[in-house]
């Protein structure tokens, strides 16, 4: 990581200069080096050691029963990628497509509905009216409840004799085998965490100068155009961090589908799911397994997402540094750092 | 890799044949812990606090655990795994026992050292043996009841059903009349869950068939097997089980019967002081009875449930750890027990106990319910196993497999996963 400085692009008469210019630079590399180191350390202990070690886990299998004494042998034994190629084969391979799939579909519908409503919060927080403290507040309470204990509030809601089918009229069995389970998980997981896009978009809206407006209004622009030429390109940055955290987050769902519908539901169950599933029957090794794919598309889902939409998530700060400073030194090394820390930030 | 027991653990893992080799493993007094679920009846602190203030050197430290079944086993399981001695007495599900067992996270138990087995009901005795070695001490016990409407039962003239066929013609009865009219039939617990697996045994051990034989063989692709499922897909295909009950657990079933909209219903004796209750909160408190499970030709049968005391292996003070447990299982225990929190006891006598009678009437459909019971299948895997029984069931009810089929592909599933 450390840049070595292009010493051949510099004049030759200039060395001295430059040599103290050098040095000034290394010492400032090895002081930040070592102010950093501590953090390192911590950051390589809770986050790089613990997926090392499931990687590591998922290359093995525990001891099955031994039929003569009808005890467990201890100990488990290396096999290799043996873990991984169960996933695919058979019909582990058929639960684990439809995990995917159904992972994937609640994240892609969760994002874009939880957007929308987002955005249309955070709009309504940032006008001016009367009792808009309460409206914040009110918008706020469903992000600030544990999912776990909002789980448990939806289930009581969609249960046969619950209020959802109260206010329908008909009785829906929202916990069992079919689109109402998954409508029901979809809903939950929107009603929870729109509040969290709305507040980081209000944030990034509140930046916004009034005089922009003002001078669009001069302009002639319609209340969309304001919209669409103004708020969005300006809010953007804000908006592409929410949805990314959202989506980092909605890939690893597991508390709605499990409390709201229940384990082993084909329709809702997701890679999460099947993690805890092999975990819970004490299977370490194929639940690390599913746990480190799991965590490498969480990673290649974040990475796809900071390239494609250039979601700014360094900072504007790297960004100009790149354009600005031609034929400076530090370039690709800042740039990957953060993005491989944010994806498994995601994963742990 | 630790490849042997710690030497503390002495359950003769080796030898295996040596029937009193665990003798000599119960050794060390001390203070010890229980490890035991979330004690909802608040009378678990009276019962240790019998054993603290005659044993003030050995005390027991209770230690709560979750509500939730699963979320007991899984810190027991991650306790065992790491030996950590921080639970000394297990408070096992009976289902658990093989899995503990078989991974010697618990020590076995010298049978003579436990005079007090001889007087429980047999079939919870069954419960905590694995591979015909004893493992834990049966504490509580459990069965099913069949609740009923004894107030439409006795409008309609007819006595409380033993077989299907009667409930069924009970129930015609019953809808005859004008408040019976809206009701439904049956409902058991029916949810892919665990309650699932209990209620689709029970269905097809009333028929005459087997889940797991007593070979340890799984023999489900039965006549038998396929009578007693049928009874439950026919059931909601009828509309006899009202469809909701396909997303009922223990708590919804008997909210529907609290709300009288069930006219039998299949539940766990905790339900009786509930559904009695006078405050309002039962709309049928007064109006009900129960029996013990109706079968195809005659009585049902029960899947059995209950607790089991066990030692964990890693725990330091085993004697005490045992005579806690002797303690637990004593006569005057259990009835202390009973009295406060209406469990279901395992030593036999108490049931037909004339005060406890008269203050729990259920004792004695219960005792019959208990001892008719037969147990989940013991295996290691057992999470493995409910699960593929509760596919099979849930795919049946469902409409999503014909009956035969499911029990076809269990018998299959089973077969790859028990292999005794």
């Amino acid at each position: 990581m450390s840049a070595s400085a292009p010493v051949a692009d510099r004049p030759v008469n200039k060395a001295p200069k430059s040599g103290k210019q050098r040095r000034h630079d290394e010492g400032t590399g090895k002081l930040a080096a070592i102010l950093l180191s501590p953090t390192m350390l911590v950051l390589g202990l809770v986050v790089l050691f613990p997926i090392v070690m499931a990687l590591r886990e998922s290359l093995f299998q525990a001891g099955g029963v031994d039929p003569e004494t009808g005890f467990v042998n201890e100990g488990s034994t290396f096999v290799g990628l043996k873990n991984y190629a169960d996933i695919f084969s058979g019909p582990t391979g058929e639960r684990f497509w439809n995990a995917f799939y159904n992972t994937t579909f609640f994240t892609v519908t969760c994002v874009i509905l939880e957007t929308i409503l987002g955005v249309a919060m955070a709009l309504v927080m940032h006008k001016a009216f009367k009792g808009r403290a309460i409206v914040r507040a009110s918008i706020l309470v469903p992000w600030a409840i544990p999912t776990v204990v909002s789980a448990l509030l939806w289930k009581w809601i969609f249960q046969a004799d619950g209020a959802a089918n109260a206010i329908i009229g008909r009785q829906i069995l929202w916990s069992t085998e079919g689109w109402q389970s998954v409508l029901s998980v979809i809903v939950a997981d929107t009603w929870k965490t729109a509040p969290f896009i709305g507040l980081l978009v209000l944030a990034g809206l509140q930046t916004i100068p009034a005089d922009v407006y003002e001078a669009a209004k001069v302009d002639g622009a319609s209340a969309w155009q304001q919209f669409v030429r103004i708020t969005l390109p300006l809010v953007k940055p804000a908006l592409l961090v929410a949805v990314l955290f959202r989506m980092l987050d909605t890939l690893r769902i597991f508390d709605l589908p499990f409390v709201l519908v229940g384990p082993r539901k084909e329709s809702v169950e997701t890679l999460s799911m099947l993690a805890y599933d092999e975990a819970f029957n004490t299977r370490y090794g194929p639940a690390a397994a599913y746990a480190t794919i799991l965590f490498i598309y969480v990673a290649v889902v974040a990475f796809a997402f900071v390239k494609l939409l250039g979601a700014d998530v360094l900072g504007d700060a790297v960004q100009k540094k790149k354009n600005n400073n031609k034929g400076k030194r530090v370039r690709k090394a800042p740039a990957g750092v953060p993005e491989a820390g944010l994806a498994s930030g995601g994963g742990a | 890799m630790v490849l042997f027991a710690s030497a503390c653990g002495g359950d003769g893992g080796d030898s295996g044949s040596d029937g009193g080799s665990a003798g000599g493993a119960l050794e060390g007094r001390g203070p010890i812990t229980f490890a035991t679920g979330k004690d909802t009846s608040g009378n678990l602190t009276n019962q240790v606090a019998a054993w603290n203030s005659q044993h003030p050197d050995e005390k027991v430290t209770v230690s709560e655990l979750p509500e939730s079944a699963d979320a007991q086993r899984q810190q027991m399981v991650q306790n065992a795994q790491n030996k950590q001695d921080s639970f000394s007495v297990l408070n096992l599900d009976v289902v658990w026992t093989a899995e503990f067992a078989a991974n010697r996270w618990v020590v076995e138990l010298p049978q003579d050292q436990f005079p007090s087995l001889g007087n429980a009901i047999p079939a919870t005795v069954e419960t905590a043996k694995y591979r015909d070695k004893l493992y834990a001490v049966p504490i509580t016990s459990d069965g099913g009841l069949l609740y009923y409407r004894k107030d439409l039962l006795d409008k309609a003239g007819v006595q409380a059903p033993t077989t299907w066929a009667e409930m069924q013609a009970a129930c015609q009865k019953v809808k005859a009349l004008p408040e019976g009219k809206s009701l439904n039939c049956y409902a058991g617990q029916f949810e892919k869950y665990e309650g699932l697996t209990v209620n689709f045994s029970e269905a097809v051990n009333s028929a005459g068939g087997v889940v797991v034989g007593k070979d340890g063989k799984p023999n489900v692709d039965t006549p038998e097997a396929l009578a007693g499922l049928e009874t439950l897909t026919n059931g909601f295909s009828t509309g006899e089980i009202p469809k909701a009950a396909i997303t009922y657990k223990e708590e919804e079933g008997r909210r529907a019967f609290q709300e009288g909209n069930l006219i039998f219903h299949r539940n766990w004796p905790y339900v009786y002081a509930l559904a009695g209750k006078t405050d309002g909160s039962s709309k049928i408190a007064g109006k009900f009875a129960v029996a013990p499970l109706p079968g195809k030709d005659g009585a049902g049968v029960s899947t059995l449930g209950g607790h089991n005391y066990a030692i964990s292996a890693f725990a330091k003070n085993k004697a005490t750890a045992a005579d806690f447990i002797k303690f637990m299982a004593s006569e005057e225990r259990q009835r202390a027990n009973v009295e406060k929190t209406s469990q279901a006891p395992t030593w036999a006598s108490l049931y037909d106990d004339a005060a406890l009678q008269k203050q729990f009437p259920y004792l004695t459909p219960l005792k019959a319910s208990i001892e008719k019971a037969q147990p989940r299948p013991t295996v290691v895997k057992y999470g493995d196993v409910t699960a593929a029984i509760q596919e099979a069931a849930y795919d049946a009810l469902t409409n999503k497999k014909p009956p035969k089929q499911a029990l076809t592909d269990l018998q299959t599933k089973l077969s790859s996963l028990i292999t005794n």
